[in-house]
């Protein structure tokens, strides 16, 4: 590729800054339609260069380097501000700025509404401001050459992540839930990306370089034990980011952000970037099978785990958080086995399916706080998440029901939507290399469509079980366009790497080491495809055939076990025993004992002691001249006496 | 000549101006005793001068005799001015510095 080429991807970076800097001078002035006009062409800006960048790479798919400046040079490691523009980064590049773009236009009819809905309209602009700040971000951490740069991108997107989560800080419980969640997030995400800037010291120390190729290049020669130290910091990093056991506390509860928040960046793109590290990284992956099953098996784990939560959960944002953890589970295991293009499969359409299915849940809550201020009980305590609440909403939102459903069957792996031939590329790779995490896939596959199928029946099915569902409404066409064309995506994204084709995966073989051809197994195919019919024929035997109650359907039957789900395995309950208490207990013991008890009194001490001392040296001056006299005169007799006799 | 004598007689003088300076209240008394412990320091000074043969003690005799002289002056100033703000030259009542 030429570099005037290569050179366009900075402006994908640029397109996004220079729309905050546009909505920051003259956003006041622009009112909300241009705010939003302005802050969704920075980002479609993005996606154009994406697409050229993309045009280019048809003709070269080697791809290129393109070094911006020099970032600093520190004895003999230098680090660039240098672009990588290969298939892999550029396909991030069309998933982030293009589901992006989507997500920007849809935000401006929902935030229209939320802004108002919570009371404060001068609010919009920040939130562009944020969102644009977001897409700078992740394409500055997938475009990265060095790690380092990458690391940039990764704290970037993780600060968007705390601000928009806090988007509503002084709401939520108390006061303080949506701060808590927004801290919570950012703390947690902090423990990961201390394992990821461990790694990146010890490639430092290693190789000298933070250069992709650079460092790749060495693993090969590398001491495995390095390696395996180098791979295992960087999967504390993705447990973080991509919200793996045990890090992914987070996700569940940065829902309190506004819901195009949680489709853009807590289940289309941030919470991705762990799985591109690790398929970015495969060069470092390839050499040590411990690494590549530690992450095969927390992602294998995590799929499971969190599948069993998003069934006990009631707010239907928080099925979807759960069902995202569990979904970046499968790409963590698919890339964590080496099946790196089933990975990054499986990220391109959840990216257009989960996108889809948090958009169209931000238009149901719109629809059901549209109904409940309809219904005229404005002022009555009403949560608009809750799917108890909701019910028969096909009749009231059709369009919002037409896209749910493709999205959902998507995700459940349905065939022939996207999603069944993402997952089943998993399923493939997993039945060849690691059959006990195969089960595991297998068994979160079905849980998948079975929770899908709860929600569909609780949401959208039998009778509005609320006046607000019963007044509820469809949203508006600035809404619920980006859903149709996410929809659609999200019903062909299968065709990216149709089986036979390999489209996708000869497209990264360009930029990913070690991809082995995928084929198609009947078998799997036709036994994931049964089991996701399974789980949602399943669903409506257990939810479809009669009302919904208050307590849940699955609750007697699996007793404790469904409490189980339903408290989340009291993981948050066990976290805060195990490790809350322990420091809060010693930040009380450090408090209080050490710094009020010690250290002040140390101070204390010495200013008291010197007042004791200065209370008792002050009677000397006692204002005799006379006695002043005396102490001058024995003092000189007793130097005399000195020099005359000791000396 | 025996200078013993002068010796004896200068520390007697020096002991009596320093006894002097210790036990008075009044602060003319203390200048006089002051005199007196100048001036045997100034005899002790002659003394060896005139032992030794040197003219630099006997120098030093009058550089003791002008400083105590411009000390005098100085301290007599002083007295008058406190004398004016508390009438009385008691050195024991000026001890508004006590700690």
């Amino acid at each position: 590729m030429s570099d005037t080429q290569l050179a366009w991807v900075v402006w994908a970076v640029l397109l996004p800054l220079g729309g905050i800097v546009v909505n920051l001078v003259v956003g006041r002035r622009l009112g909300e339609k241009g705010i939003g006009a302005v802050a969704s062409l920075a980002a479609a800006g993005s996606f154009a260069v994406s697409g050229l960048l993309a045009l280019a790479l048809l003709q070269h798919p080697e791809g290129g380097i393109y070094r911006l400046a020099t970032w600093f040079n520190l004895g003999s490691l230098a680090v660039d501000w240098s672009f990588r523009v290969d298939t892999l980064s550029v396909t991030m590049m069309l998933v982030v700025s293009g589901v992006g773009t989507l997500i920007h236009i849809y935000s401006i009819g929902y935030m229209h509404a939320d802004v108002r809905h919570n009371g404060d309209p001068q609010r919009f602009r920040r939130f562009f401001i944020y969102l644009n700040l977001f897409v700078a971000a992740m394409l500055l951490l997938v475009s990265a050459n060095n790690f380092l740069v990458l690391f940039v991108g990764w704290e970037g997107v993780g600060l968007c992540s705390y601000l928009l989560i806090g988007f509503w800080f002084e709401k939520g419980e108390g006061g303080l839930g949506n701060a808590r969640a927004a801290k919570k997030a950012f703390i947690v995400n902090r423990v990961g990306d201390f394992g990821l800037l461990i790694a990146i010291f010890l490639m430092i120390g290693a190789f000298g370089t933070l250069d992709f190729d650079g460092v790749f290049a060495q693993a090969a020669q590398a001491a495995p034990a390095l390696l395996v130290a180098i791979t295992l910091f960087m999967l504390l990093g993705v447990t973080g980011k991509s919200a793996q056991l045990p890090l992914f506390v987070w996700l569940p509860d940065a829902m309190a952000g506004p819901t195009p928040v949680s489709a853009l960046i807590h289940a289309a793109t941030m919470v991705t970037a762990g799985v591109y590290l690790v398929a970015r990284s495969q060069a470092l992956f390839l050499p040590v099978p411990q690494a590549q099953a530690a992450v095969t098996w927390v992602g294998g784990l995590t799929a499971l785990f969190a599948a069993t939560i998003a069934l006990g959960q009631y707010d239907i944002k928080k099925v979807l958080a759960y069902s995202t953890i569990s979904q970046l589970g499968f790409m963590v295991a698919a890339v964590g086995m080496g099946a790196a293009v089933a990975g990054i499969f499986h990220l391109v359409t959840h990216a257009f399916f989960k996108a889809l299915l948090f958009l169209a849940a931000g238009s149901v809550i719109l629809g059901l706080e549209h109904g409940h201020e309809h219904a005229g009980e404005g002022h009555d305590p009403f949560d608009p998440q809750d799917m108890r609440q909701m019910g028969g909403l096909r009749k009231r939102m059709p369009l919002t029901f037409a896209v749910y459903l493709v999205g959902a069957l998507a995700l459940a792996g349905v065939a022939p939507l996207a999603g069944f031939f993402s997952k089943d590329e998993i399923l493939v790779a997993a039945s060849e290399r690691f059959p006990v995490v195969f089960g595991l896939l297998l068994a979160a596959a079905f849980l998948t469509a079975f929770y899908m199928g709860r929600q569909l029946i609780l949401v959208f099915f039998g009778e509005p079980r609320s006046k607000a569902a019963h007044h509820a409404g469809e949203s508006r066409p600035l809404v619920t366009m980006p859903l149709v064309v996410l929809a659609v995506f999200s019903a062909l994204g299968g065709a990216l790497n149709l089986p036979g084709l390999h489209s996708l995966e000869h497209w990264l073989e360009h930029s990913l080491v070690g991809v082995k051809e995928g084929h198609f197994v009947w078998a799997v195919a036709l036994g994931s495809l049964a089991v996701a019919l399974l789980g949602l024929g399943l669903a409506w035997l257990v939810y479809g055939r009669r009302a919904p109650t208050e307590q849940d359907a699955l609750a007697r039957p699996l007793g404790p076990l469904y409490r189980a789900f339903e408290r989340k395995w009291w993981v948050d309950e066990f976290y805060r025993l195990v490790l809350l208490r322990p420091l809060g207990w010693l930040a009380q013991v450090l408090a209080g004992p050490v710094d009020l008890g010690l250290i002040n009194s140390l101070g204390d001490g010495l200013g008291q002691g010197s007042q004791l001392s200065a209370n008792w040296l002050r009677k000397l001056q006692n204002g005799l001249v006379r006695s002043y006299a005396l102490v001058v005169m024995v003092g000189v007799v007793a130097m005399f006496a000195y020099l005359l006799w000791v000396r | 000549m025996t200078i013993t004598y002068y010796l004896a007689l200068s520390v007697i003088l020096f002991t009596l101006g320093a006894v002097g300076v210790l036990v008075r209240r009044n602060a003319i008394v203390i200048f006089m005793s002051l005199e007196l412990m100048f001036n045997a320091a100034n005899l002790v000074f002659v003394a060896y001068a005139a032992y030794y043969q040197l003219i630099n003690s006997q120098l030093f005799v009058f550089f003791v005799m002008t400083v105590a002289a411009a000390e005098v002056a100085v301290g007599l100033a002083l007295m008058v001015a406190i004398f004016r703000t508390k009438h009385s030259i008691d050195v024991d009542q000026m001890s508004a510095l006590k700690g």
